[in-house]
């Protein structure tokens, strides 16, 4: 009787078993919506609504009119109105604020001078973020607004009426091209994927081994690369089937752009997912306990998490790191997951990214069978 | 009698510095039922996985249907069944899509599978819970869906691991029964078990201790053969005279039952019962002897016990307590 007949019996009693595994099956779903819009919504680097506090010593028209605009950024939500900076200095302190706004007494002769800034920010930078983004705040929509804004040469600040909104515009530092979202998204299909199919893998192989199903299974004809693929088949589709999800509700919720072809995506995710599979055949291979399966997935996760550009840039990691980055696969399906998604890109020009997959799947298999015998020694 | 199923020489298995199986000999008759009886930790099991080539032999050498394990053990997994000490089918399978995987990855052919599985379904009884999850099955009838997953492929030999630990009398019965069905039809089985009653049933027996064969043979030869060895002493003092009769060498073990004793007596020891009764008056112990029938457990008792006296004997030189981490 043929091989594909015994890898279609594993995998039919695999997609049964799975269906009856309510946890797991809600993990198929769950995972990639509940990831998405934790990454989407609250890890959003574009910081905005820090609780402020302002100090207005100035209480003039231009100064009412600065804090209008800074509040209109929607960076700062402002809190509190106080009445000197060592107040805000006490609510930062308490943390009740992260940025003070302090508009100093003389705030507009300073601007007629035009000598350096004007008024100040106090902001509590343990968080470097907030520092970014509060001086996002200041020195670029404010370095230009007192170039437009205020005629220097008059020194007289000009009237409200003549300086609409538009001059102020925060709009550049918030263009569209550098909302996450759009950038942690695509990058997003990747970091579930390795989440979610190391697992599944790992532990679907483990789970045979701990209740003693793989002892009567080793008795029978199957033959391991039969086992594996028969295990694997029924997980290649729910990794096609997260990566559906995950582009849905990244372009319904977060306008996660395709601009390359879909058809090139979803080979790019194919081998992406043999990737991330064969490195959970992997781990099944050393771990005696689910328990254990768990543990050595997300030794392996964390690292791609971290190294492959998905946290932090991956140009801007020290050379070592980028080194250990190369090898994840994770760091590859990034760039080929945002080129396809972000720049356009064909497969064709993503080639480079491409091989190093296939040679991590092909490397990890023949591991894989060479630890997994058909023995219980 | 047909010729061996099995053929073992030297049969040895370690694991680390645990002599698991200790230079097995095994000759296994085809077509009929081969007990393996020993307490848990003689190597019952790691033998058998040995013979199903789920592990490697450290040393020795074994042939099962005339194939060589583990080297052959592919081309013999078409011609063998194993029921595992564990349950080991899909708990959140039903019984029938069990029977039907087993029978898909044993490559039967859709339209044979499909008879096949309601064959097996009538045979044993599991027509009522087809649809049902083998998890929540009782003892006695997950062990009816064990051997019928089992037998899908109408294996020539079948190795039952412990087959009935924790089923009811009543079932352990209905299954033994359905063994002697399968070597009416020309199977060959190996059982393992801890009970007496069950080992009785086999037609010959091998008695394993720390991974040798102590004793083998067909269970009524067995009996027979310490048929005048076996003493009971009806007395008012059961421990005096326990204590009194262990202390000799030529006892090999005492047992209570209620009231009375049953005393085991070496091979040495020329009519026993007087002896005995001789024994008790020295003592100026009140208690009357007379023979009795011997059973399994005596030839269990007789074949453990050399081993154990003879180690208790040489110590120091002895391998030391043994095989209690392998299963």
């Amino acid at each position: 009787m043929s091989a594909g007949h015994r890898i279609g019996a594993i995998a039919r009693k695999e997609v049964r078993q799975l269906r009856r595994d309510r946890l797991t099956f809600g993990m198929i779903a769950g995972v990639p919506v509940l990831q998405l819009l934790l990454f989407g919504y609250a890890i959003d680097q574009d910081v905005r609504n820090l609780p402020a506090g302002v100090a207005d010593l100035a209480r003039t028209s231009a100064s009412r009119r600065l804090l209008a605009e800074v509040e209109a950024s929607q960076v700062l939500d402002v809190k509190v109105q106080v009445g000197s900076a060592e107040e805000l200095e006490q609510l930062m302190r308490r943390g009740a604020i992260s940025v003070g706004v302090v508009v100093p007494v003389d705030f507009e002769r300073r601007v007629a001078r035009g000598e350096g800034p004007p008024a100040q920010l106090l902001v509590d930078a343990s968080d470097p973020l907030y520092l970014a983004a509060a001086r996002g705040l200041l020195e670029l929509p404010l370095g230009r607004r007192s170039e437009s804004r205020f005629d220097r040469r008059s020194g007289v600040p000009s009237t409200a009426a003549s300086s609409p909104v538009a001059a102020f515009a925060i709009r550049p530092y918030y263009n569209p091209e550098r909302r996450t979202e759009v950038y942690i998204v695509p990058g997003l299909i990747g970091v579930i994927l390795t989440m979610t199919m190391v697992l599944f893998t790992a532990v679907a192989i483990v789970r045979e081994r701990e209740r003693g199903n793989l002892e009567l299974l080793i008795t029978t004809p199957v033959r391991t690369p039969e086992l594996m693929l028969g295990k694997l088949i029924p997980y290649v589709a729910i990794g096609l089937v997260q990566t559906t999800l995950v582009l849905i509700v990244g372009s319904v919720l977060f306008q996660v752009p395709l601009r390359g072809s879909l058809l090139d995506l979803y080979l790019g995710a194919l081998v992406f997912i043999c990737a991330t599979l064969s490195l959970g055949l992997l781990i099944s291979t050393a771990a005696a306990t689910q328990f254990q399966a768990f543990q050595l997935t997300f030794f392996t996760f964390l690292p791609q998490m971290l190294l492959s550009g998905f946290m932090f840039p991956f140009d801007a990691m020290p050379r070592a790191a980028r080194w250990i980055g190369e090898v994840l696969p994770l760091t590859h399906f990034l760039r080929v997951v945002r080129g396809i998604l972000l720049r356009g890109a064909g497969l064709g020009e993503l080639g480079g990214d491409l091989w190093p997959l296939g040679l991590f799947t092909a490397a990890v298999l023949g591991l894989t069978l060479l630890r997994f015998r058909k023995r219980l020694d | 009698m047909a010729e061996s199923a099995i053929v073992a020489r030297g049969l040895s298995r370690r694991f680390g510095s645990v002599v698991a199986v200790d230079g097995l000999d095994l000759d296994v008759p085809g077509e009929r039922i081969f007990g393996f009886l020993g307490p848990n930790g003689s190597g019952k099991t790691t033998t058998i996985r040995m013979l199903c080539g789920l592990l490697r032999p450290s040393s020795g050498s074994a042939e099962v249907l005339g194939f060589s394990v583990p080297e052959e053990a592919e081309p013999l997994r078409r011609q063998l069944g194993y029921m595992t000490q564990r349950f080991s089918l899909y708990e959140d399978l039903t019984v029938s899509e069990n029977l039907e995987f087993m029978a898909e990855v044993h490559g039967a052919r859709r339209r044979t599978r499909s008879a096949r599985v309601r064959e097996l379904i009538d045979t044993y009884r599991l027509g009522e819970l087809a649809r049902q999850r083998a998890g929540w099955l009782s003892g006695g009838e997950r062990q009816r869906l064990a051997l019928a997953a089992a037998l899908v492929h109408r294996p020539a030999l079948l190795f039952l691991d412990e087959p009935t630990s924790g089923v009811d009398p009543e079932s352990r019965r209905e299954f033994w029964d359905a063994l002697f069905e399968l070597v009416e039809g020309g199977t060959t089985i190996l059982v393992s078990t801890h009970y007496m009653d069950e080992a009785e049933r086999c037609h010959k027996l091998a008695i394993l201790q720390d991974g040798r064969v102590v004793e083998s043979g067909e269970p009524r030869a067995l009996i027979e053969a310490l048929a005048d060895r076996v003493v009971e002493v009806e007395t008012e003092r059961p421990s005096r005279v326990r204590e009194l009769l262990q202390q000799r060498d030529d006892v090999v073990g005492v047992a209570q039952l209620g009231s009375r004793l049953r005393v085991l007596a070496a091979a040495s020891l020329r009519e026993p019962v007087a002896a005995i009764e001789r024994a008790l008056a020295q003592a100026g112990v009140e208690g009357r002897a007379r023979a009795a029938r011997s059973s399994l457990e005596d030839v269990f008792v007789a074949a453990t016990a050399a081993r154990r006296k003879g180690e208790a004997r040489d110590v120091g030189s002895g391998p030391g307590p043994r095989a209690t981490g392998a299963r």
